[in-house]
């Protein structure tokens, strides 16, 4: 692991639907075994930073390197192919095929096997497979069909999945999205743990703010498009800009009232 | 150079019909997401009963009069469709949709000739436009004036309609989200069966107005339902604007494509169709459909290979087959060797329909093509039957080469439309390009050889490469390809995640599909001993597809159960009446309403819910902290 280079590099991201500036020039680097969350009101450019860097999008200006190498306008097959493994905000797998068989396909991708017409695909890298699948806890479901999982599992699943072509980058559009409090903990404990040990780099977006404090080595705080803090989740949550236009006005409008009632 | 404008004003004309025709489809498509196939039907039955009553009733009034009553009378018949089947349909998957209403269309087909006979009935001219206007020596008839006017017209009454009126509001607002619309408390259902009303009174409208210039027959819905399929591929489905455009377009080379390829017009609209989904794929005035995502169908039950046991019984139902020389007669072979082909046929739709999502409506393309590949190699270069056997098949794979290419740019009913429009076309090229196919009469004497000759023979030829067929089928679709073919039938978005290019996987599947449908036409063309265009034809298309339905879309040996039912009933059934596609009409239509899961399908869900479930609920309910 060299902290040289940076695993992810944006430089000046710009993307505008018509006349609305969805992203403006954002800019930020993110190093191997690093998890940096992206946070920011509804609206504010998140998800479309997320599938600039992914491939589902295009920036119309801006600059996105990823191990050096520039991916920009990269299709997002090809970016997986480079080492990114994502996860979406409603989760996408293929629900008629079983738990084993989702992380086989990633496998069989992984291994150029995609063509092979005539190979036998239940037996392949079964063993990998399981391994992954016990990663995230969901090996005694492996025979289990996808569709008809629970919301948790399926999250879990899709970390199995993402994790299928050994990632240097994970990118994760709100992981814990629609799961019971005790489910997120674990899966962003798990997603940590996994991070660390394998030292891939992470950068994910979250509305749960003890999520993002607890996990996030760094914070990103982006607001209609722009980036307005960057830091540990210590300074960002002491940064009166980002408690005014992301924590609300009723925490600025609870700090006066008590000041008012102290003088 | 009045020859050309008079070219281009004939083209107009038609362009009026086809222009109604196509904008009814797509008003009906935006609200209902139906593509409603029996659209065709509809004008076709415009045009009869336009003709009965302008025969009926005298004088401008009663033409007239009699044009817009015709249409008003077929627009209550798609009402009462709507309320007895759509309204049964909505939630159905658009394969079922689009096979009920082409069960409506083969049921009118055989209505209108048991009313009004099998033969071509010529209408009367339209009072106070019979004459032609000379145009610098050329005659321009007026009711092609009078079409011309027409077109624009109708055009600015529905703008007016859809941007001025309540009704045209919630249509619009329909169009975009039609559950937010009924939430908001408008009564969907009264919305729905007035947007089919009006789009079905568009369509009679366009067949009556045909009458002066067209003979009524009982064929005019197929020949305008691909036409219009191609209006609104390129126009844009659920765009009027694009519907008129496109007509316009179509009807123009069509008039201009005579002067050029006078054999093979069809062709130039093709191109156009092939340029304008390359650079716009979801049509020139339509907009791109967020990536949907795909419902799963109607279970959810993964696919495994046959356990041992079953194989053995697989194995021995084919030692019974095989046993048919034994104690059958001649026919009772040939109708053995023509299910055995068309096990064939059905399994290789099934491959790219089940595994791959893709529902083409022209599956016999590559069927006929592969026929056509037989009847030139033995026929034209005179080679021995065991090559042509194996290389007759590659003019199915390579049809399937080019038209998959363009088919799997699109996806659902843009591609259903698109694989129908490919085979018509290549009908048409079969039909008309009459040098080298022989056209209507086809191509003859095409026999086996001696090897191969006698009924049995061919019978366990044939039963030998289904099974062969039917085998390389399956270890493909368990093989990793198959995985890949059904996570892009799952999820595009994942698996473009997961590094897979889901349009080469698609069109390698379609490729793959299109051979074997190949190798059952090759075996067909040398059981009837003659390839004629109807080996391409869209019905030849739709058996196969309600073979798998019938089997069961969602199972993967449904196709060889679906094909041997559906053919020994159509054989026996032809064999009992003459209104045979009436019968296979309703078959169809209650197919999808009481039987949606097919044979196969039903026979999994008995066998399941015998079996304990305690296994599942268990695991159900076990907690999260195993991801610790």
């Amino acid at each position: 692991m060299s902290n040289a280079s940076p695993l992810l590099s944006v430089e000046r991201l710009t993307k505008s639907y018509g006349g609305i500036h969805a992203v403006r020039g954002v800019s930020f680097e993110l190093r191997s075994g690093e998890i940096l969350a992206l946070i920011g009101p509804n609206g504010a450019g998140k998800s479309t930073c997320f599938d600039m860097l992914n491939g589902q999008n295009t920036p119309d200006t801006g600059r996105i390197r990823l191990l050096g190498e520039d991916t920009t306008g990269k299709k997002p097959r090809e970016v997986w192919r480079l080492g990114v493994g994502r996860t979406f905000q409603i989760t996408a797998t293929f629900p008629t095929m079983t738990v084993r068989e989702n992380v086989q396909v990633a496998l069989i991708s992984h291994g150029h096997q995609l063509f092979n017409l005539w190979g036998s695909a239940s037996g392949f890298a079964t063993a990998e497979a399981g391994r992954l699948l016990d990663l995230v806890g969901m090996g005694s479901y492996a025979d289990r069909a996808c569709g008809e999982l629970a919301y948790g599992d399926l999250k879990r699943l899709e970390l199995a999945v993402a994790l299928a072509n050994q990632p240097k980058l994970l990118l994760m559009d709100e992981p814990t999205a629609g799961m019971a409090p005790r489910e997120r903990i674990d899966l962003m404990r798990l997603t940590a743990r996994i991070a660390r040990e394998q030292s891939i780099g992470v950068l994910f977006t979250e509305h749960d703010m003890d999520v993002v404090f607890e996990h996030a080595d760094r914070v990103l705080v982006l607001n209609r498009g722009t980036l307005i803090a960057e830091g540990s989740p210590q300074e960002v949550r002491g940064n009166p800009q980002v408690q005014a236009v992301y924590l609300g006005e009723g925490l600025v409008y609870d700090e006066r009232h008590r000041k008012g009632a102290s003088a | 150079m009045a020859f050309y404008v008079v070219q281009f004003l004939t083209g107009l004309a038609s362009a009026a019909s086809l222009f109604l025709v196509a904008s009814g489809l797509s008003i009906i498509f935006g609200v209902t997401r139906i593509v409603n196939f029996a659209h065709g039907a509809f004008y076709m039955l415009g045009a009869y009963i336009a003709f009965t009553l302008t025969e009926q009733f005298s004088g401008a009034l009663g033409f007239w009069g009699g044009i817009v009553v015709a249409a008003a009378i077929v627009a209550l018949a798609g009402v009462l469709v709507e309320i007895v089947l759509l309204r049964r349909i909505y939630h159905s998957p658009e394969l079922f949709q689009l096979l009920a209403t082409f069960g409506l269309t083969l049921m009118v087909e055989d209505l209108v000739v048991l009313i009004w006979g099998p033969d071509d009935l010529l209408g009367r001219r339209a009072p106070g436009f019979k004459g032609a206007i000379d145009f610098f020596g050329q005659n321009i008839p007026s009711y092609d004036l009078f079409l011309i006017v027409l077109g624009p017209v109708v055009l600015a009454i529905l703008w007016l309609l859809f941007q001025r009126t309540r009704w045209g509001i919630l249509v619009r607002a329909a169009t975009q989200d039609r559950d937010m619309v009924a939430a908001l408390g408008v009564n969907q259902k009264w919305l729905f069966t007035s947007v089919f009303a009006v789009g079905v009174f568009l369509a009679a409208l366009g067949g009556a107005l045909q009458i002066p210039r067209d003979a009524v027959h009982h064929a005019m819905d197929l020949r305008v339902i691909v036409e219009v399929f191609v209006v609104v591929v390129i126009g844009g489905l659920g765009s009027i604007v694009g519907a008129f455009v496109a007509a316009v377009l179509v009807s123009e080379l069509n008039a201009f494509g005579i002067l050029i390829f006078p054999k093979i017009s069809i062709i130039l609209v093709f191109l156009v169709m092939a340029v304008v989904l390359i650079i716009r794929p979801w049509g020139l005035f339509g907009k791109a459909e967020a990536p949907a995502r795909r419902t799963p169908g109607l279970t959810v039950n993964p696919w495994r290979p046959l356990t041992s046991g079953e194989r053995l019984a697989a194995l021995a139902a084919l030692a019974v087959a095989a046993a048919l020389p034994l104690v059958g007669g001649n026919y009772a072979l040939t109708v053995g060797a023509e299910i055995a082909i068309f096990v064939i046929f059905a399994a290789s739709l099934h491959f790219l329909m089940s595994v791959g999502g893709l529902a083409s409506f022209g599956h016999a393309a590559y069927f006929g093509l592969g026929a056509y590949g037989v009847a030139f190699l033995a026929k034209m270069a005179g080679l021995p039957m065991i090559l042509c056997l194996l290389l007759g098949p590659l003019l199915g794979c390579v049809g399937a080469a080019v038209f998959g290419f363009f088919a799997v740019q699109l996806s659902g009913v843009y591609f259903a439309m698109l694989t129908l429009a490919f085979a018509q076309i290549v009908w048409s090229i079969a039909f008309q390009w009459v040098a080298v196919t022989g056209g209507d009469n086809g191509i003859l004497g095409l026999w086996p050889e001696s090897w191969a000759a006698s009924p049995s023979h061919f019978y366990w030829l044939s039963l030998g490469i289904a099974a062969a067929s039917v085998i390389a089928l399956r270890i493909a679709i368990f093989s990793p390809f198959g995985y890949a073919l059904r996570a892009t039938r799952d999820s595009l978005l994942r698996s473009e995640a997961v590094g897979i290019d889901a349009k080469r996987i698609q069109w390698t599947a379609f490729v793959i599909a299109g051979t074997v449908a190949g190798v059952a036409g090759a075996l067909f063309a040398y059981l009837k001993g003659s390839v004629f265009p109807d080996n391409l034809g869209i019905s030849l298309s739709v058996d196969a597809l309600v073979m798998v339905l019938l089997g069961g879309v969602e199972t993967v040996s449904g196709p060889v159960i679906g094909a041997i039912v559906y053919k020994a009933l159509n054989i026996w059934l032809v064999s009992q009446t003459d209104l045979s596609k009436l019968v296979l009409g309703a078959f169809i239509v209650v197919i999808v309403v009481v039987f949606p899961k097919g044979i196969v399908g039903m026979l999994e869900a008995f066998t399941q819910r015998r079996r304990p479930s305690s296994a599942k609920s268990s695991l159900v309910t076990s907690p999260i902290e195993s991801a610790e």
